[in-house]
């Protein structure tokens, strides 16, 4: 049996997101039927509840990477920390796009200070802010445990920000899927549901697949870092 | 016991030392006596819409002072190696949390003591009865303040241009506070009792309370080089 190398697993995971992604986008576009209320433009949805799903994974991992790293102090745990953050923000920067463009047809703004929304551009300042702080300190593993910090408060803080701005106001949609009061298959059509379903797995994909190149970058620049020195 | 100690003595050197030189507190006073002229300045600030604009107001122009002293927070320890020097000490990592905390505690304190009657006097707020009830609302938001404060003040401390990171990367993790004081602040002023403002208050004494000891728990990482 060939060895599967990095590179060749890379290819794998790149290769399934494209079909994924192609699949993803004829279910959403093509094969779901438009919404009775919201017509075509609720299909962004397909795309929006996927974003932010994984954006949340990401600061899941930032978080995790953050833990790891202040315990056993490894580059590895400080990469993956670092280049979960940047994909991210990436995501959550294109979640508020998505949103502000699916807004503006359905409740007639771009944007609205709801909670939820709210709550998500937080997200995305703490984690610029996370990166920023990467970006200003000189020292290497100084960065990396300022920034592990950084990352562990600001996933601790989430659920505080999340009650004081849910308290302050709320007018998004509620969810429409997990519902208390009903069991999933119920809520929505399952055209609509297969749809999302196929992009949330494409989005990870795709996250996981950035994640990987993300995580060579680092090491690439270590291995030219320490020719260097030589 | 010996933590408090060693926060008693910490503090104190501080405080000491902030007598003898007057930089952080006077510099965040007329700060903050300062942003009142710009306020009036940019609000059309009558009788009748003051009070309703006073939380955001004040508790903005605490924000932009307190921020002001956390960016001074830990200069004293920044030259000649202090820092090092305490680090080596037999002093608790957590005991140096607490007394930087505390010692800007008392700087905004002293600063509201000062500002926010000043307000009352130049925007002629009709009652001072519910002025004893907002300092203690408006302490609570600073203890919040500076606990998460100086995390981040030691976070950034080996940066550059830390003075314009440090509000960057504070700010956004400072919404619970600033909108449970604020909110505690106008329900306070709404109807003159503290218990209509009891949900946030109970917010804000909860977020004191995890980042106080989360600070306490992660000082030791965070101060390490």
């Amino acid at each position: 049996m060939p060895q599967v190398t990095g590179k060749k697993r890379k290819g794998i995971l790149g290769a399934a997101t494209l079909v994924f992604i192609i699949a993803g986008l004829y279910w959403g576009l093509i094969k779901a039927p438009p919404d009775a209320y919201q017509g075509d433009s609720q299909r962004i949805m397909y795309l929006h509840i996927p974003s932010i799903l994984t954006a949340y994974l990401s600061f899941f991992l930032v978080f995790l990477g953050s833990c790891l790293y202040l315990w056993k102090r490894e580059k590895r745990d400080d990469n993956l920390a670092h280049a979960a953050a940047e994909i991210g923000v990436l995501f959550t920067a294109l979640t508020i796009i998505e949103g502000s463009i699916w807004g503006r047809p359905t409740w007639g703004v771009w944007w609205t200070w709801d909670a939820r929304l709210t709550l998500t551009a937080i997200l995305l300042l703490i984690f610029i802010g996370y990166l920023m702080l990467r970006a200003l300190v000189e020292d290497e593993s100084r960065a990396a445990s300022s920034a592990a910090i950084l990352g562990i408060i600001g996933f601790l803080d989430i659920p505080l920000i999340h009650m004081s701005v849910y308290w302050w106001r709320t007018l998004h949609q509620p969810p429409s899927i997990l519902r208390p009061d009903k069991v999933p298959w119920e809520n929505i059509h399952p055209e609509l549901l297969t749809a999302l379903a196929i992009n949330f797995v494409a989005f990870v994909l795709l996250y996981f697949y950035l994640l990987s190149h993300r995580l060579r970058l680092s090491e690439m620049r270590e291995e030219i870092k320490a020719r260097r020195m030589n | 016991m010996k933590l408090l100690r060693q926060t008693l003595l910490l503090l104190r050197k501080d405080l000491l030392l902030e007598l003898r030189r007057h930089e952080s507190l006077m510099t965040m006073f007329f700060f903050g006596a300062l942003l009142l002229f710009v306020f009036n300045f940019s609000f059309d600030l009558t009788p009748a819409r003051v009070s309703e604009l006073a939380p955001g107001l004040l508790w903005l122009a605490f924000l932009f002072t307190g921020t002001l002293g956390l960016t001074q927070l830990f200069e004293g320890e920044r030259g000649n190696h202090c820092l090092d020097a305490l680090l080596m000490s037999p002093i608790d990592r957590g005991a140096l949390f607490l007394a930087k905390t505390c010692f800007n505690i008392v700087l905004m304190g002293l600063v509201e003591l000062v500002v926010m009657p000043l307000f009352w006097i130049l925007f002629s707020l009709p009652s001072w009865q519910p002025l004893p009830a907002l300092f203690l609302i408006v302490f609570l938001g600073n203890v919040g303040f500076c606990v998460l404060g100086t995390i981040l003040a030691a976070v950034t401390l080996k940066a550059r241009a830390r003075e314009l990171l440090l509000p960057l990367v504070l700010f956004p993790l400072m919404v619970p506070v600033i909108l449970s004081t604020i909110r505690c602040m106008e329900a306070l002023l709404r109807s003159g009792e503290l218990g209509d403002a009891l949900p946030w208050l109970r917010l804000l004494i909860g977020f004191d309370v995890i980042f106080l000891t989360v600070g306490i728990l992660i000082f030791d990482w965070v101060v390490d080089v």
